[in-house]
């Protein structure tokens, strides 16, 4: 079936299974590879990114839900060049370590703090459940912070 | 000259090869076995400190490097980054010998086609450590050979030129790096050149920001996922959900009518579908019917009984002094149990590869921590030369052992065989999950006798494991010759003997069992396991004797000036920067444990809380020897990983198996530390103890189990012998 959406600002038409889950008509249909399929079954977060603002595990979206919907990847974060602010915390927290996972924190956070703007640890604790097996976490909580700080949230 | 070469070559294996059996890896030495049991431990408690060579290639600088003429060094990386940092290090090691900026500097991974093959692995935490000594030699003999190219062409002497990032200044002339190799094919490689000393050193020892952050932020297509190539189809393979059991009579007549199937593979050793997407393979493959043989019934009970001490092949790894029951003279005899479960890898990005055969040669796209064997194997299976096959390795969505046996490589190649198209083939989760190279559970029994005094007059660790090492493509002799000779897998030890060596009487003893389903490397070994039970039982001894566990550490620990004296330090650092004090103070109480892996002690001082029945890690502060810290930052990032890595296993994780099915096979039900689970406080002290880089990436998942569960001790009065760890 055809499908009409905007995906990083510009508007994009697929024709696939409608059944085809969102992570791969990104991925292999319009070769954005930054998110990241981890599951398949929305249990780890790697694939993370949003669909009108919502952070969305893409892996269990079907396409045909994506119809006049807005998606933004990791790629479509920042505004070209410039990073958004939570890649900036990120990198100036030097969070990454095999940085398969990080893509999908780094689109829960955005989403994260565009509701909260300054979250608490507890608030952070609850909203950000993707998994890291390298367990960044550490890092990942100060860069949290940081971001929000970037933002002017604190 | 290619005789030459050839000649040299041959030189080099055959002083690697002496210098391997020296430190006890390569066993045979001039066709002697090793049998006795001296000689035996001699090697185990050599394999606990002594790290083995690298053993790829060391004799030529331009096939570690590319200059190229816009004045850039790449650098190619024999050993793969899956988040170690290492590609950072090996950067700021080549910029130091070669007098350049960071900035200068590339680093990629080595395909193989590079000739920069290390035939053995990335992993036991040697990538830094390993070629600490190898690189800066190819890269101060680099530098050499391009200041005799530039005196050449500048004409004038070698000692009238000065260097200045990669530029070349002598006689009023300049010309940089980039210019001196233009036109050069013909290169002459010197004598290693001194190497600079530790004062001289502009990066190598700065927290320099990981040089791959800026793609690892923005979500760049570095990983063997992302890799893809035009044309390119996708592959899904049939892989058993049950152990011990063969699949057979294979129906794929429904899956060759699924949509967007272009071929059902039917290969030696494997079934599996090609189609023209991920989903649509997957699909497919989902429908190929066939039968499971069970060759025996196997649960989890039956696993926990095989994993016994007393069972299988024992090997004695350390034997000092008198058995715990044949020491005289007054005293109390204490004993514990304890024991670990089957661990998962449960790397984010699931293995897999994306192969293309084409006239008889095959390329490979692909996350391994296994570049040359992979080579060897997809060779050999299908019955072409090594050198026509190329593995590109890409960037690895996690490591932890789990990439040391790849043959979806030769699934993917012999796919695109069969279609003329290159074919990515990977595991789903399910797959990764029943399909996992597990780290074996183990069982231990922990021995000891304290004086009335309060002294360890004897200690005995006893302790039965799977295999890890022995089970693996990567070692020099077959896994059999191994075993004949030493009777124990030396990476099951890891951690496993006592480090203790002021106690008179001390002995570790390994009990080597098989078991019916894959077991294999997972970061740090034996250690996560043998470090629980020993520095569990310190801390019980330490309470029955009525002293504080710190201090009865150091009453136990050697100061010798090395050894004992390295990990004495890190005892010593940790205690004073945590404050830690056995007393529970409010609802916390501190736990503090130390292990020394690979050459590296580490200790951790962990505060602790029961919330809602559940442990609860606050506060975690690390002391950790590595020597040289190549890059402060990344071994502090290491540091912090293992903590909260090691709090996952301590805590939470354990495959279960039910009537030949291993399971969980999903993140979730196989539960893993959170961002909630993480300490909000970790301490790093760095203490450089060594004048070379040792092992980063391991050592510190040693001591946390055991910090956890001596916090419990002291808050609840309960031990917890058993991992995951749970108040029930």
């Amino acid at each position: 079936m055809q499908i009409q959406f905007t995906i990083n600002g510009k508007s994009q038409s697929v024709d696939v299974d409608g059944k085809t889950p969102l992570l791969w008509v990104v991925r292999d249909v319009l070769n954005l590879k930054g998110t990241k399929f981890g599951c398949g079954k929305a249990a780890c977060g790697a694939c993370t990114l949003h669909v009108d603002g919502e952070a969305v595990r893409s892996c269990s979206y079907p396409i045909k839900f994506a119809e006049g919907k807005k998606i933004t990847t990791i790629e479509g974060l920042g505004e070209g060049d410039n990073l958004h602010s939570v890649q900036q915390a990120w990198k100036e927290e030097i969070v990454p370590q095999c940085g398969y996972c990080q893509p999908g924190f780094m689109m829960a956070t955005a989403a994260l703090l565009e509701k909260i703007p300054n979250p608490t640890d507890e608030d952070i604790d609850n909203n950000i459940v993707n998994i890291c097996r390298c367990a960044t976490y550490y890092r990942m909580r100060k860069a949290i912070h940081r971001a929000a700080e970037i933002n002017g949230a604190t | 000259m290619a005789e030459e070469i050839k000649t040299r070559k041959k030189g080099i294996r055959r002083r690697k090869f002496l210098k391997y059996s020296g430190v006890g890896l390569g066993l045979m030495i001039g066709g002697v076995y090793l049998t006795r049991h001296m000689w035996r431990r001699a090697i185990f408690e050599g394999a606990e400190t002594m790290l083995p060579p690298y053993g790829g290639e060391t004799g030529q600088p331009m096939i570690w490097f590319q200059v190229t003429p816009d004045n850039k060094i790449k650098l190619l990386s024999p050993k793969v980054e899956m988040g170690q940092g290492t590609f950072t290090s090996l950067a700021q090691m080549a910029a130091d010998e070669l007098e350049v900026d960071m900035d200068r500097i590339e680093v990629v991974h080595a395909d193989t086609d590079s000739g920069n093959i290390d035939p053995m692995s990335t992993g036991g935490s040697l990538s830094v450590a390993g070629l600490w000594q190898p690189l800066r030699e190819m890269a101060a003999t680099l530098r050499e050979m391009l200041k005799t190219k530039a005196a050449e062409k500048l004409g004038v002497a070698v000692s009238a030129l000065s260097l200045a990032n990669g530029v070349i200044t002598g006689g009023g002339k300049s010309m940089t790096y980039g210019e001196v190799v233009e036109g050069v094919t013909d290169w002459e490689i010197p004598d290693v050149p001194p190497l600079k000393d530790r004062k001289d050193h502009k990066y190598i020892g700065k927290p320099i920001p990981r040089i791959d952050l800026h793609d690892k932020v923005v979500g760049a297509p570095i990983f063997g996922m992302d890799a893809s190539m035009p044309g390119m189809l996708y592959g899904s393979v049939v892989r058993s959900r049950l152990i011990d059991t063969d699949m057979s009579n294979f129906d794929v007549s429904e899956a060759e009518k699924m949509p967007g199937v272009v071929k059902v593979v039917k290969s030696d050793g494997f079934v599996g579908v090609v189609a023209k997407s991920f989903t649509e393979a997957d699909n497919a493959r989902r429908k190929i019917k066939f039968d499971y043989n069970i060759k025996k019934d196997w649960n989890l009970s039956d696993i926990e009984e095989a994993i016994k001490v007393g069972n299988g092949r024992k090997a004695v790894i350390q034997k000092e002094g008198e058995a715990v029951e044949d020491i005289d003279g007054e005293g109390e005899v204490l004993e514990m149990e304890f024991r670990s479960p089957i661990g998962a890898h449960a790397q984010i990005e699931p293995n897999g590869a994306l192969a293309h055969y084409e006239d008889g040669k095959v390329t490979l796209m692909l996350s391994t921590q296994v570049v040359g064997i992979t080579r060897n194997e997809v060779a050999d299976a299908l019955g072409i030369d090594a050198e026509d096959v190329n593995v590109i390795p890409t960037y690895l969505g996690g490591g932890f052992g789990r990439r040391l046996h790849t043959p979806n490589a030769i699934q993917a190649a012999i796919m695109s065989k069969e279609v003329g198209k290159p074919v990515k083939c990977f595991f789903d989760r399910k797959q990764e999950f029943q399909n996992d190279t597990f780290r074996p559970p183990t069982h231990h029994i922990m021995r000891g006798k304290l004086s009335p005094e309060g002294k360890i007059v004897g200690l005995e660790h006893n302790f039965a494991s799977g295999d890890t090492m022995f089970n693996s493509a990567i070692l020099p002799v077959s896994s059999g010759t191994l075993e004949n000779m030493l009777s124990a897998d030396i990476g099951s030890i890891r951690g496993g003997a006592i480090m203790y060596r002021g106690i008179e009487n001390h002995r570790a003893t390994y009990y080597h069992v098989d078991l019916p389903f894959a077991t294999s490397f997972w970061r740090s070994l034996g250690l996560l396991a043998n470090a629980f039970a020993i520095e569990s039982f310190i801390d019980e001894l330490a309470i029955k004797a009525g002293k504080n566990p710190v201090d009865f550490r150091l009453d136990h620990l050697l100061d010798d000036g090395a050894y004992g004296t390295r990990i004495r330090n890190v005892v010593k650092a940790c205690a004073e920067k945590s404050g830690y004090t056995d007393k529970p103070s409010g609802d916390r109480a501190m736990g503090f444990a130390a292990s020394i892996d690979a050459g590296s002690p580490c200790a951790h001082a962990v505060e602790v809380s029961i919330v809602d029945n559940e442990i609860k890690v606050h506060k975690v502060v690390a002391a950790f020897d590595c020597g040289i810290a190549v890059n402060p930052d990344q071994v502090r990032a290491q540091v912090e990983g293992c903590i909260c890595m090691g709090i996952s296993a301590s805590l939470f994780e354990k495959m279960d198996l039910k009537d030949n099915k291993l399971y969980p096979t999903i993140y979730g039900p196989y539960q893993m530390a959170l961002m909630k689970d993480s300490p909000k406080e970790i301490e790093t002290i760095l203490i450089e103890g060594a004048d070379v880089p040792l092992p980063v990436g391991e050592p510190p998942l040693g001591p946390i189990g055991a910090a956890i569960g001596n916090a419990v001790r002291r808050l609840t009065g309960k031990r917890l012998t058993e991992l995951p760890m749970k108040l029930t």
